[in-house]
Parts: C-alpha cells; structure tokens; sequence
C-alpha cells in the first residue's frame, strides 16, 4: 500500500514530560488506523501533531511524500489537505451551519459562492442535517454539530482525516449518529487516523489498531488479532479494564 | 442660560471640534489598536516586540507629553501639519494602545479551538484572526472599548491648550467677555455629557446588536 501520512522517529516534549517517544507509523492510503490507549498516553498529540498543531522536537513527518513544513503557507496549504475533527466539535459560533461548511473553501480554495454552497449543501444532507442549514452551532445537540464538524472538513476535500476522540465530549445515545458518519466514510476509501474509546467502531472500521501507552506505540495490530490476543501485559491489562462483557 | 444662549454659535463649534477630534481621533485608534493587537498574537515574533513596544511607551507617556512629542518633535523631521491633525494623530496614537490592550483581552476570551479549527482547514493567520477570532471577540470587546472612547472624547480637551478648537477651551473667550465662570463651565460641562452618552448609547446598542450564544 502506497503510504500517505508517516512518522518517523517522533519525538515530543511538554517541557520535562516527555509525550511521543521515538514514534513510527505509516499510514497508507486508503487505511483506517484507530489510535487506543489510556487517557495520558500521547494519542491526541499524536494526532494533533500530523497537521502540526503540535510542533514536535525531533523525527520527521511527512504527508503525501513532503515532510510538514514550518508555520506559514506552506502549512496552511497541507492543512488544507487534512481534515481534522476535534473531540469539542470547534464549530464556529458565529457563523450559520452552512457558513461554516462553506468558509474554508470560498476563503482557503477559492471556490466561486455558487460552487461552494451547493457542496456545502450537499455534504449537510449526506451527514443529515441540511435542514439544520441556517441554524448556528449552538442551537444543535452536540452529534449534530460533531456531523456538521465532518462536514465542514470533507468540504476541503482532503486527502486524509484525523479525528481527536470526535464522540468522547457526547451523550452515549449520540455517539451512534456520528459514528455512523465515520463508519460510511470509511467505507467509501477515506485515509483516516482515528483516536477513540469506541471499541466497537475499531473492530468494525479499523484497518489497524494502534496502542498507545506512556508516549509509545506498544502495538500496531489488525483489530481482531488485537483484542483477541493482545500480546502486551499493557495492552491486556487496558482491555480487561474497558471491555467488561 | 444667558451664558448659553447668547454664544450658542462658540458653543456649536467648540461642541463640533470636540465631536470632530473624538470621531477622528476614534477611528483611527480603532484602525490601530486592532491592527497592533495582532501584531501581539501574531507568530512573527519582530511583530510581537513591535506591538509590545507601542503599547508600552503610549500607554505610559502623559498624554500631555505626547502632544509636546507631536507638536515639536514631529516638525524637526520634516513633517508641518495643521495643529488639529497632530492632535488627532497624538490623541489616536495614545488611545490606540488602550483599544488594544482591550481587543487582546477580547481575544483571549474566544476559545483556542476555534483557532485551531480554522488553522487546520488551512486558513492563514491573518484568515484566522479576521474571519473567526475577531468576530467573537467583538462582543466581550465592545464595552471596554466604548469606555476608552469617551476617555478620548474628555481627553481631547487637551487640545485646547495647542490652540485647537474645541469644547473646553470656550471658557476662554467666554471669560474675556465676562459671563459667569461657573455657568460656562456648566454648559461646557453639559456639552461633553452630550457627546459621551451618545457614546454610552451608540456602545450599549452595539452590545446588543453583536450577541453570539454558544
């Protein structure tokens, strides 16, 4: 498989903590890699670092064959290529469901208002919420706005798409709504680097599990191997804690 | 009221000068004070020093002080304007270091996820700032500013002392014509209270106007 985002030898400190340690993953393109592991262990660094939202010290990543570039245009560029969708949704709050979804391309691509509104559109009834178009963020419940969130992502067209724990800040009975989303869009060949505590979605979306624990990538698994037979005392003892039937 | 009515024309247009150099002088705080706020957040650190900088020795200087700088010093370089125009850049200047001080703290107040939201669908810095940050926090920025507005509006008296129309100096010529003392400076008194409540007014309709819910 042709690799699309890689880390090599990653290294990251919040001053004397040490949160990514020496890590490598490739992800290819096409692949749907779920990132676990306990609260702590650096998986959301991991994946904030990709878009370079968190610098890192040492090691190189690279997107698509150019390594991340440094803060500026370049950056902005390549962001724009990689959907990203936070675990607090970060709708814009003064803007319309639909400003939202269409923002980025009229003002990063270019794209003419007519062009842009009609796949803004599109891409809210693909996630089910065009009728919530005009309404502003803070009058969906929060599956509503993590869909439009996806949305507003997918409108960049991007070539891959992270998502930092999208259902963890949700209501258990919303959670469904947006996986739903994520489970369709990997279905249709999305690259996506996934971190979550859904099991379920890991086992039924995931090309591969990675497990994260204290800053180190313990396993890099296929999900049935992975939580059939977890080879790490780690991993195991992190499995017996969450999977509780 | 005779003080009042019989120079109702020196009133007007000490009234007008103050108007004038409050409306100026506002505009072009606000052009600076939001323009070197973002030089403060910004991630080019020259930009950051050079905001700092500005903030620190305008908001520091007696106000005073700076007309002297403008007055006197801006001459020796060249540069002879009317005095109303170096009272207008002394009083934007000074003012503009409070509005951004004011626009920063507004900015502080959006939360860091809408800025990272925008970075990573590829918007710029100044898109970041321009389209997403700043709207939200124009409305936590709206009250202290109008403050710092009808600050200018009464500091702007110190104009009449570089021989600039405006309202506080009618007591002058009032005095030279000999009506009272103190109802001049009634009237006078009356007239800044008509421009800063309709700064109050202007503001608090503002603050309405820009409500965003989360």
């Amino acid at each position: 498989m042709e690799p699309l985002i890689v880390l090599d030898k990653v290294n990251k400190h919040f001053g004397s903590l040490h949160v990514l340690k020496d890590i490598e993953l490739t992800v290819g393109r096409g692949e749907v890699v779920v990132v676990i592991g306990p609260s702590g262990s650096g998986k959301s660094t991991l994946c904030r670092a990709i878009n370079r939202l968190e610098p890192v010290q040492s090691g190189t990543i690279t997107v698509d064959g150019r390594p991340l570039p440094a803060e500026g245009r370049a950056l902005a560029r390549l962001r724009a290529d990689v959907g990203m969708v936070f675990q607090s949704f970060n709708l814009f709050a003064h803007r319309t469901v639909l400003d939202n979804v269409m923002l980025a391309p009229l003002k990063v691509r270019r794209r003419p208002r007519a062009d842009a509104e009609r796949r803004g559109r599109e891409l809210l009834d693909r996630v089910g919420l065009l009728d919530q178009a005009d309404k502003l963020p803070a009058q969906l419940s929060g599956g509503q706005q993590q869909r439009v969130a996806i949305a507003r992502a997918l409108a960049m067209e991007p070539k891959a798409m992270l998502f930092d724990e999208p259902t963890s800040a949700l209501d258990p009975e919303m959670i469904n709504e947006v996986l739903e989303v994520m489970q369709q869009l990997a279905e249709e060949g999305m690259t996506m680097v996934v971190v979550t505590h859904e099991m379920g979605f890991a086992r039924s979306a995931a090309d591969r599990v990675v497990f994260m624990a204290d800053g180190r990538i313990v396993e890099d698994r296929v999900p049935e191997d992975f939580f059939t037979d977890p080879r790490t005392d780690r991993a195991r003892d992190f499995l017996s804690k969450i999977l509780h039937h | 009221m005779d003080v009042l009515t019989d120079n109702l024309s020196l009133y007007g247009q000490g009234l007008w000068g103050t108007v004038q150099l409050t409306l100026l002088a506002g505009a072009l705080s606000l052009a600076l004070g939001v323009l070197i706020a973002g030089f403060r957040v910004s991630p080019v650190k020259a930009l950051r020093a050079f905001g700092t900088g500005w903030v620190t020795v305008l908001r520091n200087t007696p106000l005073t002080l700076l007309f002297f700088a403008a007055l006197l010093g801006l001459p020796r370089f060249g540069v002879v304007l009317p005095f109303t125009v170096f009272a207008v850049l002394a009083l934007g200047a000074y003012t503009s270091a409070f509005i951004c001080e004011a626009v920063r703290a507004g900015i502080n107040t959006v939360p860091t996820g809408q800025g990272e939201a925008a970075r990573s669908l590829g918007m710029s810095f100044r898109q970041t700032l321009s389209l997403v940050v700043l709207p939200q926090a124009a409305r936590s920025v709206i009250s202290p500013i109008g403050s710092t507005l009808i600050a200018l509006a009464k500091n702007s008296a110190i104009a009449g002392s570089f021989s600039v129309t405006e309202l506080l100096g009618t007591y002058k010529p009032l005095g030279e014509r000999g009506f009272s003392v103190i109802w001049s400076f009634v009237w006078i008194a009356v007239g800044y209270l008509i421009v800063t409540l309709a700064l109050a007014g202007i503001f608090g309709l503002l603050e309405r106007r820009f409500g965003v819910p989360r």
